[in-house]
């Protein structure tokens, strides 16, 4: 920068120049990530085209797919890694001659929103992770196909029996949307608390039933140097699964009810919310969390449990499977449901139970025909042996895997909850229907969690959080009955 | 200009420009289109909801207490960085000790300049892991072990860096800073450069200390060049979606934590877009970004308007 800028005010200055685009790169740098977003295709009609993909049905074949045709899988890659599905599209493509294209993907929304847009999106997708298009967001633009010609064809392992009839009772109920199930939720989750069966043993402790147990092992722990509780706590949906049971074992399926139908009285006025919110502080109030868990991620917090730093975690029944590498090879994972407080409606081994990973066939998908063919055939006792082996999980599938497949410990034991359960699941579906109301609560809990509010002022803050979601009209279409 | 020099000029700009107004320009007007809707992001059904969007964006405590964070950012990011970068710059380049010799910079500063200079070759994604180490709410995270060691703080009570509200845009604005300053300091460094020594020598004859000869010789002279850092660093305090989004508590998704204490416009704006299903509302926070990055250039441009002396 040394020679001159202004040569009798003829051409711009070099200095003015590099002002100028200074400015503007301001006024655009922010605006292009919003604005690759914002920027949607023009809309394009269906493009399904019956003569190319539909094939004449048969008994084996009732939706008529098509030898030769392709079929377009995206699968989110998590957790539960994506071999299963490649596992599957070759049994597919050996059997019924179908080619499928693969895409497994963390970013679901990235790759897909376009194309969901643009009217081409993918034939199946399993729209999971912390990218995932909201099934609320995707039902409510009229983009998912409505499954029960899935669910009402014969199953591949008994043809005299319906495929919704196969399934684990209740496991449908996330997916459904206004009614109409749209989403099936393909692997079957519990939630709860999870320990070391090796740190127990060594410490002589017995897996408490009541919270009063649970608190005194909590404190033995602090006295040997051991956190009592972990918990997420960068991800506070995690510490919400232990809020959130005990509030459900307090007050029964009615409490449940009251918060996923938006009840006046959910929080607020609500005795087991009450109860609960105050259970869990009273960890928070005697120090009995893991010193910093509040400001873990998932991975952090849990690998420190496995590493003995606490005697227990909440997490849902991924957990075993996510820290694989972490996990010395003597640790015993174990399930244990949430304990109970005295005078609660439900039993000691009622859990939070249900089915994640949403599977979903875009009502624009190209090959229709095939893509209910694929997922007919992911509720067969075969495609659900191999899930269990390549994913290490179970499916909604009744007794869906050979007694052959040897599980591992964290996930025996879920099994064995799960029996134990019996009927006694229960399962919170406001977090798929409002997700705004859902990320309020996450909220509170986190400031609660931190210290920084009490429990009367969690109360306040989820009874807002239901009253604003109330106001909704939308919202009136949804009912936990 | 002769003739056919503009004809000359406008082929050259024909296909930037026509770039320009269908990547940059068509896209906004498609947005604040889509911003007068209730469109949901997945597909083209919506209907037009006039201004509803902007009015409830008014009442959207989240969204003001984002732009609140911003100009925070603003304020604090441009002004820390370009002070530190002055100083280092300066020492490096006529901050050592007068010799008769001349001017020059303080023992070692060519190793220096590099050394500061690492930071910048680093993306945001790895600044976040990295800062994140050093944040890291338990005896792992580099403070807080460090701390723990000396006895400051109680192994059982570790500090929550992230998660505490009164400190964590701090904490976010020590990266950005740490980051930025060898940029602007290799930046400052070479406009320091160029400014005539004779100027300097002839102020040293005529007994000006250091003191003196930064601010009435090194700044004027480098006004230009502060202007311009300003300006980047205003686009980095506008955004910072990127660090806000991978290190703070989760609201639902995007960072922002903890109880929107971190939440900028853009998280929040993707919050509701991605996440909420509320594109269109989105589509009105994007527009009103906008018109603040707007207000915000044409302000740091006049408010920084200077005389110029040439050299």
């Amino acid at each position: 920068m040394g020679s001159t800028a202004h040569q009798g005010g003829e051409g711009v200055g070099r200095r003015d120049l590099i002002k100028r685009s200074a400015a503007l790169g301001l006024v655009a740098a922010p605006g292009m990530s919003l604005l690759s977003a914002c920027a949607s295709g023009g809309g394009g009609g269906s493009n399904n085209d019956e003569g190319n993909t539909k094939g004449k049905a048969s008994k084996d074949n009732p939706f008529g797919a098509k030898n030769g045709s392709k079929l377009d899988v995206v699968v989110f890659k998590g957790g539960y890694g994506d071999d299963y599905a490649k596992a599957w599209e070759a049994d597919f493509g050996k059997k019924l001659g179908i080619t499928s294209t693969h895409t497994g993907t963390q970013e679901i929304t990235g790759k897909l929103q376009p194309r969901f847009n643009a009217g081409n999106p993918p034939d199946l997708v399993d729209d999971s992770g912390a990218q995932q298009i909201k099934i609320d967001v995707l039902y409510k633009n009229g983009s998912l196909l409505d499954l029960s010609e899935v669910l009402d064809a014969p199953s591949v392992d008994d043809p005299s029996k319906k495929v919704r009839d196969t399934l684990i009772p209740g496991t449908l109920d996330p997916g459904i949307q206004e009614g109409k199930v749209v989403a099936l939720n393909y692997i079957y989750t519990v939630w709860g608390l999870w320990y070391s069966g090796k740190l127990f043993k060594e410490k002589g402790w017995t897996p408490p039933k009541t919270w009063d147990g649970f608190l005194t092992i909590c404190q033995d722990a602090k006295k040997q140097g051991i956190g009592g509780l972990a918990h997420q706590g960068k991800y506070p949906y995690y510490i919400n699964v232990a809020i959130m049971d005990m509030i459900a074992k307090k007050g029964g399926i009615d409490a449940v009810k009251a918060i996923d139908n938006l009840d006046p009285k959910a929080f607020v006025g609500s005795d087991a919310a009450q109860a609960g919110i105050e259970a869990i502080y009273e960890v928070v109030e005697k120090g009995l969390l893991m010193p910093g868990t509040n400001g873990l991620t998932h991975t952090e917090s849990q690998t420190r449990w496995n590493q003995y730093k606490a005697a227990f975690i909440t997490c849902g029944s991924w957990l075993e499977n996510e820290q694989l590498k972490q996990t010395p090879t003597d640790f015993d994972m174990k399930f244990l449901p949430m304990p109970l407080l005295s005078g609660s409606k439900m039993p000691f081994e009622a859990i939070r139970a249900g089915s994640g990973e949403p599977f979903i066939i875009p009502a624009k998908a190209a090959n229709l025909p095939g893509a209910k063919e694929f997922m007919r055939r992911m509720l067969s006792k075969e495609w659900s042996t191999l899930f269990a082996k390549e994913a290490n999980s179970l499916t909604i599938l009744q007794d869906g895997v050979d007694p052959g497949v040897k599980l591992r410990p964290g996930t025996q034991s879920t099994v064995e909850a799960s029996k134990a359960a019996g009927s006694n699941t229960f399962r919170y579906l406001y977090p798929d229907w409002y997700s705004e109301m859902d990320t309020a609560i996450q909220n509170a809990s986190n400031e609660l969690m931190a210290k920084r509010i009490q429990p009367k002022e969690w109360l306040k803050r989820c009874q807002a959080a239901v009253d604003k979601q109330a106001k909704d009209p939308a919202s009136k279409k949804n009912v936990h009955s | 200009m002769r003739k056919g020099q503009y004809r000359f000029v406008a082929g050259f700009l024909l296909v930037p420009v026509a770039l320009y107004l269908i990547f940059v320009i068509w896209p906004y007007i498609q947005t604040f289109g889509y911003s007068l809707t209730d469109w949901k992001g997945q597909s083209q059904t919506f209907s037009f909801v006039g201004l509803d969007n902007y009015k409830a964006l008014f009442q959207d405590d989240v969204f003001l207490e984002a732009i609140w964070h911003n100009i925070q950012f603003l304020i604090f990011i441009p002004v820390i960085t370009i002070l530190l970068a002055l100083f280092f710059a300066f020492m490096l380049n006529a901050g050592g000790r007068s010799r008769a010799g001349g001017v020059q910079g303080v023992a070692g500063s060519k190793i220096y300049k590099i050394v500061y200079f690492f930071p910048q070759v680093l993306s945001l994604a790895i600044l976040a892991v990295l800062f994140n180490a050093v944040y890291r709410s338990d005896g792992g995270g580099l403070l807080n072990g460090a701390l723990i060691k000396i006895g400051l703080v109680d192994a059982d009570n570790p500090v929550e860096w992230l998660n505490e509200p009164n400190v964590v845009l701090w904490a976010l604005m020590v990266a950005v800073i740490w980051q930025g300053v060898g940029f602007y300091l290799v930046l400052f460094s070479a406009a320091m450069q160029s400014i005539p020594r004779d100027i300097y020598e002839a102020a040293l004859i005529d007994g000006a200390n250091r003191n003196q000869s930064f601010f009435r010789i090194t700044l004027p002279l480098l006004w230009d060049t502060v202007q311009t850092a300003w300006v980047y660093l205003g686009i980095v305090a506008m955004d910072m979606f990127v660090l806000v989004s991978s290190m703070t508590q989760n609201m639902g998704a995007y960072g922002g934590g903890p109880d929107h204490h971190s939440d900028v416009m853009s998280t929040v704006m993707m919050r509701n877009f991605l996440y909420y299903g509320k594109s269109g509302y989105a589509c009105a926070m994007g527009v009103v970004m906008l018109l603040l990055t707007l207000v915000l250039s044409v302000v740091t441009l006049r408010a920084t308007r200077r005389e110029r002396i040439e050299f």
